[in-house]
């Protein structure tokens, strides 16, 4: 498996479900910041991603 | 804010030393126990399923267990960022498993995936204090 998106989507989402059910007691609260956490994760890759682009390895 | 201490200190007191480092220890050893001592149910289920399965899927990804050389302080902190994931570390080094594939386009993804189970077992193990000692 060397998708590199979907391994960056599968960590998103272990870190953003630990972090979420850590920091809120709530379920629906736990829901909303894991969506926020996970989409967070996903967005800040692709930019950055982006933004290292150009850069020569 | 006086009020707020009063109860803080009551719950505190209603903690025994020894639980509560038997408490982090089970926490340590399987992820979530800790929680499910605490009748946390809902969290502990979470973390005993996602944090062996995010240390699984490092083991999968051709991720390596790092030894502890001290010479090397980023290899010595990998490795106990590692053991503070408890029992899924014991048995992967039980079986020998964990080598690494240095070659393997995933085995950095795989390192990652198994630091960082380590790393949230750590927080989860904080949390589950947190709350033994009436913080949360």
């Amino acid at each position: 498996m060397t998708d590199h998106f979907l391994l960056l989507a599968l960590f998103a989402f272990f870190v953003s479900l630990v972090f979420s059910v850590v920091l809120r007691d709530d379920p629906r609260a736990q829901l909303q910041l894991g969506f926020r956490m996970f989409g967070g994760f996903l967005a800040a890759g692709l930019v950055l991603g982006w933004l290292m682009y150009p850069l020569p390895l | 804010m006086a009020a707020k201490s009063t109860i803080a200190e009551r719950q505190r007191a209603s903690v025994e030393p020894g639980s509560l480092v038997l408490l982090c220890l089970g926490a340590w050893l399987v992820p979530g126990a800790g929680h499910l001592w605490l009748g946390r149910r809902q969290k502990g289920v979470i973390f005993l399923v996602a944090l062996p399965l995010m240390f699984l899927t490092g083991l999968l990804l051709d991720g390596g267990i790092f030894p502890f050389e001290l010479s090397e302080p980023l290899v010595a902190l990998a490795a106990a960022s590692n053991v503070a994931i408890g029992l899924p570390w014991l048995l992967a080094r039980m079986f020998d498993l964990g080598g690494g594939v240095v070659t393997a386009a995933s085995y950095e993804y795989g390192n990652c995936f198994m630091i960082v189970a380590g790393l949230l077992n750590s927080l989860v193990i904080l949390d589950a204090f947190d709350v033994a000692m009436g913080r949360k």
